[in-house]
């Protein structure tokens, strides 16, 4: 299969086979008018499979959520066709607005244009617990 | 701006300021009769208290303070469909310190994070109740004078009892401390709990389903309520609600000097025929829970005025 090569854009590899819909779902590329690229289950040495997304154009990305949902991803900066910056994606400490608390106790259930945020408390099982009520994210 | 939220926002020295405070209170109360004077204590209550709204407003009064508020949603903005955040801003115009009670869990951060004044959680749903474990740290202090290599016998709810939750985070800071978990399976203290509190700090602990079994081995014995609110299936509630009484003849196996604690309040989990036991802690546990109240509101102002 082949793709084009990016000039000015995003590559992002390694995502856990399978996480790369939800990864273009959240972080809303349908909504770019840019050539996106999602490629599912390609080959990987390591993994034996993942997905790769990649963006032709360097558009801000949310990090933490990339974090997040494939915290073993890299993120690939290229510009005029060569890699200027790589960087791995690492579980972020907190989470605003990425998730949402779903403990129908919270009061993120009721108040008014409430930030949903979520501390990582427990990072080698990838916990996180809302910073109001405590609820485990799902 | 300083508030309490959780009793784990306390460290153990301040802690230990507190309960000083407090005796200190207890043996001379004139000294701080006027300490508050010409400030205002808020109490916002959107669900219904006794003990806990009335002992705020009696450590206020006693600190010669005075009080403003309300005691359910009904009768505030909050039926109007006004935020806890814009609430927190309004009040922080009238007042100089509140404590607020509301079902939702995490609704006294949100306060916390919009008032310009100190914020104390009053119970935020079966989140956190920091003051309850306020007043049942001095009566441990009071009854056994230490903190230290004690065994805490935890009984009934201990799933939904965030009084429970609390007291252990508090008390497992300190050496030498034993938990025993006595609770019916469908009522067990959640694992999270566990995790945090007991295991990472390797504390002991043991989990059992018998009170009697228990009894002997314990310094503490704290009871709690099956809390009918915290139940969707009714069933469920009516088939735990009579797991465990506490009666005199189940104290016979127990410590002379256990110390009987309860937060009140009873159903029907302690007999009446157990509250003439020179053991029985819970009444006195109210009067201190006013004066570690009295002792949080000095704190929390003479930091606010920093």
């Amino acid at each position: 299969m082949n793709i084009d090569a990016i000039q000015n854009g995003i590559v992002i590899d390694h995502i856990p086979a399978g996480a790369g819909m939800e990864l273009y779902k959240m972080l809303r590329l349908d909504a770019l008018d840019c050539s996106v690229a999602l490629i599912k289950n390609a080959h990987s040495n390591k993994d034996g499979k993942k997905d790769i997304i990649k963006i032709d154009a360097e558009i801000p990305v949310d990090f933490d959520l990339i974090g997040y949902l494939a915290p073993h991803a890299k993120i690939n900066i290229i510009r005029d066709g060569k890699l200027v910056e790589k960087r791995d994606a690492t579980l972020p400490k907190t989470l605003t607005n990425v998730i949402k608390c779903m403990n129908p106790r919270c009061i993120t259930k009721t108040e008014q244009e409430l930030d949903q945020i979520f501390r990582l408390t427990d990072p080698e099982n990838r916990i996180y617990r809302c910073i109001y009520c405590e609820t485990k994210a799902n | 701006m300083r508030c309490l939220i959780d009793i784990l926002d306390l460290s153990v020295a301040e802690l230990d300021e507190l309960i000083a405070t407090a005796c200190d209170i207890i043996a001379d109360p004139d000294k701080y009769a006027e300490k508050c004077k010409r400030k205002k204590l808020a109490t916002l209550f959107y669900e219904p208290s006794t003990r806990t709204r009335l002992s705020f407003e009696a450590a206020m009064l006693e600190l010669g303070g005075s009080v403003i508020g309300f005691s359910e949603a009904t009768s505030s903005s909050a039926a109007k469909g006004e935020s806890v955040a814009d609430t927190a801003k309004v009040i922080s115009c009238y007042a100089d310190i509140i404590a607020m009670r509301h079902p939702k869990e995490g609704s006294a951060l949100v306060a916390a994070n919009n008032a310009s004044i100190p914020v104390i959680n009053a119970g935020d749903g079966g989140h956190c109740h920091p003051t309850q474990t306020l007043a049942d740290l001095l009566t441990i202090y009071r009854e056994k004078g230490r903190f230290d290599h004690l065994t805490v016998g935890l009984c009934g709810d201990l799933k939904f009892g965030r009084t429970v939750h609390s007291l252990i985070n508090a008390l497992s800071r300190y050496p030498g401390m034993r938990f025993v978990l006595i609770s019916p399976e469908e009522l067990k203290l959640p694992s999270y709990v566990k995790t945090e509190a007991l295991k990472k700090k390797g504390i002991e602990y043991l989990q059992t389903t018998s009170l009697e079994e228990a009894m002997p081995m314990l310094d503490i014995l704290y009871m709690t309520r099956i809390q009918q609110e915290r139940f969707a299936d009714m069933d469920e509630y009516l088939r735990l609600k009579d797991s465990y009484v506490l009666t005199p003849e189940k104290l016979k196996t127990a410590k002379p000097d256990m110390c009987i604690l309860h937060p009140l309040p009873r159903v029907n989990e302690i007999s009446v025929k157990v509250d003439d036991d020179p053991r029985a802690c819970y009444f006195k546990q109210v009067l201190n829970g006013k004066y570690m109240r009295m002792a949080l509101i000095l704190k929390l102002l003479e930091e606010a005025k920093k």
